[in-house]
């Protein structure tokens, strides 16, 4: 190695540098949250993908390659999910004494998502093409692509309009819901679980480990639930 | 923490097996979830867990090292954004409208949908 390009050359075609800075940015992401005083404005989500797409770009570094390095992180998302067993059982007897509300809200919201993005993107001109990879938009990454995907929408798209959505409820839940003087934390986490997914039961979490459980419980049963939905809506449109 | 991290693993590989082979619409880690919580169930049936004391056991601290983590686990296929500034530029408006406003009617719609049910049922308990 007898230049720095030489160095950068070898390094770039590495998993170890795009997971190293992978890391790094969130770590620099969320020091800044935390200085903020974890300000739902300032969302450490938001931020690390900024660098990270910031940093691709400049560098010129094709997505796929990254993501050689970043598929060790992505592969976590997978034991991470079973992992919310463990809060959910935990607090088992608050998700029992629940079950009436959780149900009827889940119907209500999963509804209320799919039909409310259709409507407005529609009105606003969007192709089917868009509108197919909008609609589950409040489903967790993997689900929603595949629901896309059945109905002839473009996965990754979809994936980008996902985890948009879930920085958007995530920023949105706390001053939205002390606006409404909604205070129940079960309510808060179920809300923003079912809106906003995974990225969404992660500010939860750091707000309250209630919130955070039925943010994870919501998250599970929207992707159930708008699994069946989201197809049953298009058919409704066409026929 | 291996052990319980290689018990997050199999209950994750249990589910997408099981959810493949039935053809189900729900993803393998939702599965897995729902195994591990109906397997806890079962253990503390007999005697072997208790919701008061797994959060501190080995499953519990392992589980609650990867859910602090669960921010970063978005990261990679996040940064998937630049591959489609194009498109999404294209319909920027349209689509920037629909996810606003979606979200703020599913988050409204979804929270007072469960405190009028829960208040309903508070009320004919009394």
């Amino acid at each position: 190695m007898d230049n720095p390009f030489q160095l950068w050359v070898y390094l770039s075609a590495t998993p170890l540098l795009w997971l190293t800075i992978t890391v790094v940015a969130w770590l620099g992401a969320d020091a800044i949250a935390k200085a903020s005083g974890r300000h739902p404005l300032v969302n450490p989500v938001l931020i690390a993908i900024l660098t990270v797409a910031g940093l691709l770009a400049v560098t010129g570094t094709p997505y796929a390659r990254y993501f050689e390095g970043a598929q060790f992180v992505h592969f976590l998302l997978g034991p991470a999910t079973v992992a919310l067993a463990i809060p959910m059982f935990a607090n088992i007897r608050t998700v029992r004494r629940n079950l009436v509300p959780m149900v009827a809200a889940l119907i209500a919201g999963a509804v209320t998502a799919i039909v409310s993005t259709i409507a407005i993107a529609a009105a606003s001109g969007a192709p089917q093409k868009v509108l197919v990879a909008l609609a589950p938009k409040s489903v967790t990454a993997a689900i929603a692509m595949g629901i896309s995907e059945g109905l002839g929408g473009e996965p990754a798209l979809t994936a980008v309009l996902v985890i948009t959505t879930g920085i958007l409820g995530a920023v949105m839940m706390t001053p939205l819901m002390n606006l409404l003087r909604i205070r129940d934390q079960a309510a808060r986490g179920f809300a923003v679980g079912l809106a906003s997914h995974g990225i969404g039961t992660a500010q939860a979490f750091t707000v309250d480990p209630v919130a955070g459980t039925f943010a994870g419980i919501a998250m599970g049963l929207n992707a159930v639930a708008s699994a069946f939905l989201v197809p049953a809506v298009f058919r409704l449109m066409a026929g | 923490m291996l052990r319980a991290f290689g018990l997050l693993l199999a209950c994750q590989l249990l589910g997408e097996v099981l959810v493949r082979l039935a053809g189900w619409p729900v993803p393998g880690p939702v599965m897995g979830l729902i195994l591990l919580v109906a397997g806890l169930g079962l253990a503390a049936r007999l005697g072997k867990v208790a919701p008061e004391t797994v959060t501190a056991s080995e499953l519990g601290r392992t589980s609650s090292a990867l859910i602090a983590a669960l921010g970063i686990l978005f990261v990679p296929a996040g940064a998937g954004v630049v591959q489609h500034f194009g498109q999404i530029a294209a319909h920027g408006a349209a689509i920037a409208v629909a996810l606003v406003v979606s979200t703020i009617l599913t988050l409204t719609v979804t929270a007072a949908v469960f405190v009028a049910v829960r208040r309903a049922m508070d009320r004919g308990e009394e």
